[in-house]
């Protein structure tokens, strides 16, 4: 933490003299879960606050752009929950042919909706959402070269960070918990190793496609049973090192998106083989009323053993996602997504409702319902969040 | 008398040619009239290169509360095809950074990439979406793209004074799949073809709204364009104001600076 905390000073200074700008947001969120802990030390609902500034600017006709993003969540229930994270905090120069990146960055890789395959430079921010899109900032340094054969970003990441966990005051949870402080890893540096990932991606007509290979510690760690220092049973995660190469690709034929997201695993027990391929089809202006309705659904398959000391454990193996999409397009950019995933081995479903509309110019509400029916999980549970932003 | 006549003919037939040929340009048709109409808009246009901007949307309800916009526009002529352009939105603050980059084709469905800062996500979107509203705002997605005459079948209406400016009225068919509309009136003024006013009839040719040009400024002593674009749709009663400032030409921009590898840097 101490070299991110120089580097940023490091940074900011050498911006002092050029005026940029602040935005961000703050928000109040609460949680209520409808179901009994299975834990006694969990309860039944929480309440946070977060809050997320940002600093940017640019110089050199754009050429060149600083950008600073912190975050800190506290939470009235989970330790855990109570956390800081540098989000970005970083520098680009973009040349002609080239673009190269260096700091705490954040990237997103692949195209499906239910579940983000492909996407690994940054580790899961797991603690603030279990939807799995909050991430944490990954050192990097990424150069891009940028050709009319298509882009190709080599990545070098230095420093792993652990995925985070609730603790055992949290909700959305295993049991027993996971004891983050006991993490174990396969390379011998552990954190300290030096990942590496490389990528190409191309437009083609209605095709936009993204070939990538990693190497280096698992975003997801395997889980080993074992106690914490009070003798408690918990799960230890073991990060392993690991190879993976990916395909994501979509097509856009006016109203359709087809959408291809695969992974091959190995370095951890037997290969993984996973896929996420979907369908996406929009009524867009209905009856001139100006509100698109989206109609998704994806199958989504992983081939990895259910032992979690072996393989990282996944909710969805051999399940169908279907969901509907409405944007009202109206002043308050009102919209909703309503969704389920349904196992097609057993009963087990997972609803998913997220909605979220402006109030005035600077305030937003969001709402998340998450529900899972015939599961082990009994964290079923609705979510507000009213964020101010500015 | 037959036989007569008949020798004759040919030389009717001359007389009559000869009247003809310097009257040409008169007889033409009113789609060829429109055409040469939306040609000249097209040709006086042409040549821009690209183009940079700030847009300031004032949205108004039935109610005549306001909500306001704030959007960096850019864009670049691409010869012998639609222009590429891109929108970065800088209010309502949650939206802040959200992007969208548009390659615009003549009569092909054009190719759109949003980009969603909260995620980092850039997103093909589909362009089919031509009649849905753009921002919540009475601009429809095509109302704000590229006009070139292609997109259209024209036909010359009549000659109109239009707040003192001798103008054509042409009707134009949207020839692209998806609009919304039957059919739009646009006013071009004679001098400087300038759009004036654009008249917008719905799928079922109902008056829909009316979109007015007006604060037009010359740029590098060629290209105008209107400071203001007051659009009302006449069916909901709510009304949009598009203020255009900061515009310059011939910034320079590249194919570079719309990929999208740009719309995740765009601020």
């Amino acid at each position: 933490m101490l070299k991110y905390t120089l580097l940023l000073l490091m940074l900011f200074f050498l911006n002092t003299a050029i005026a940029g700008e602040w935005s961000g947001y703050a928000s109040v969120e609460s949680r209520y879960f409808f179901k009994d802990p299975l834990d006694p030390r969990q309860s039944d609902s929480n309440i946070s606050v977060a809050f997320q500034p940002e600093y940017w600017n640019d110089w050199d006709n754009g050429r060149q752009s600083f950008t600073f993003i912190p975050f800190i969540r506290l939470d009235n229930q989970d330790p855990e929950r109570s956390h800081g994270d540098i989000r970005e905090l970083f520098w680009i120069k973009a040349a002609n042919t080239w673009e190269l990146r260096a700091g705490i960055g954040k990237v997103f890789w692949g195209v499906a909706e239910s579940k983000h395959l492909v996407d690994i430079i940054n580790q899961t921010d797991l603690v603030e959402n279990n939807d799995g899109e909050d991430k944490l900032g990954q050192p990097m340094l990424n150069f891009a070269s940028i050709r009319d054969w298509g882009t190709v970003d080599l990545f070098i990441l230095p420093g792993f960070r652990e995925r985070t966990f609730p603790g055992p005051e949290g909700r959305l949870r295993t049991i027993p918990n996971i004891d983050t402080s006991q993490a174990l890893y396969e390379s011998s540096s552990e954190e300290k190793h030096i990942d590496y990932a490389v990528r190409w991606s191309h437009t083609l007509g209605e095709w936009d496609i993204g070939l990538a290979h990693f190497y280096g510690t698992s975003r997801e760690p395997a889980l080993l049973p074992g106690t914490d220092s009070s003798g408690n049973p918990v799960f230890i995660p073991r990060y392993d090192l690991i190879n993976q190469t990916s395909i994501d690709i979509q097509a856009t034929l006016e109203s359709w998106l087809l959408k291809l997201e695969v992974i091959h695993r190995t370095g951890q027990g037997p290969d993984i083989n996973a896929t996420v391929a979907g369908i996406e089809y929009t009524f867009y202006d209905i009856y001139e009323s100006g509100t698109d309705l989206g109609i998704v659904s994806e199958y989504l398959y992983d081939d990895r053993v259910t032992n979690p000391s072996v393989h990282p454990p996944v909710i969805f193996q051999n399940d169908i996602m279907l969901g509907l999409r409405i944007a009202l397009n109206d002043t308050q950019s009102s919209e909703a997504l309503i969704g389920m995933i349904a196992d097609l081995d057993s009963d087990e479903v997972f609803y998913n409702i997220e909605a979220s509309r402006r109030l005035g110019e600077q305030w937003k509400l969001n709402l998340e319902y998450r529900a899972f029916r015939s599961s082990p999980i009994k964290d079923d549970h609705i979510l507000l969040d009213l964020a101010y932003h500015f | 008398m037959k036989n007569t006549y008949k020798s004759r003919l040919p030389g009717i037939v001359f007389v009559i040619g000869a009247l003809l040929v310097p009257l040409a340009s008169q007889a033409e048709t009113a789609e060829e009239k429109g055409l040469a109409i939306a040609m000249e808009y097209d040709k006086r246009d042409s040549g821009f290169l690209d183009l940079t901007a700030k847009m300031t949307m004032t949205l108004r309800n039935r109610q005549g509360n306001e909500t306001t916009r704030f959007i960096k526009f850019k864009t670049l002529e691409v010869p012998g095809d639609g222009d590429k352009s891109m929108s970065i939105f800088n209010t309502p603050a949650d939206i802040k950074g959200t992007a969208m980059l548009t390659f615009s084709h003549k009569l092909d469905p054009d190719d759109q990439w949003l980009y969603l800062p909260a995620l980092k996500r850039v997103k093909r979107i589909s362009s089919k979406n031509k009649s849905g509203p753009f921002m919540g705002s009475e601009f429809a997605f095509e109302d704000l793209g590229s006009q070139e005459y292609e997109k259209y079948a024209h036909k010359y209406l009549r000659d109109e004074v239009i707040d003192g400016m001798d103008s054509f009225v042409v009707e134009r068919v949207p020839q692209y799949k998806y609009t919304g509309y039957t059919r739009q009136e646009v006013w071009f003024d004679k001098k400087e073809y300038r759009l004036i006013k654009i008249v917008f009839y719905d799928r079922k040719n109902s008056l829909l709204k009316t979109l007015t040009y007006s604060d037009y400024n010359k740029y590098i002593d060629q290209y105008w364009r209107a400071g203001k674009m007051y659009v009302e749709n006449h069916q909901t009663q709510k009304s949009t104001t598009l203020l255009w400032d900061d515009i310059v030409f011939k910034t320079g921009l590249s194919k570079r600076d719309f990929d999208k590898n740009s719309l995740k840097r765009a601020r």
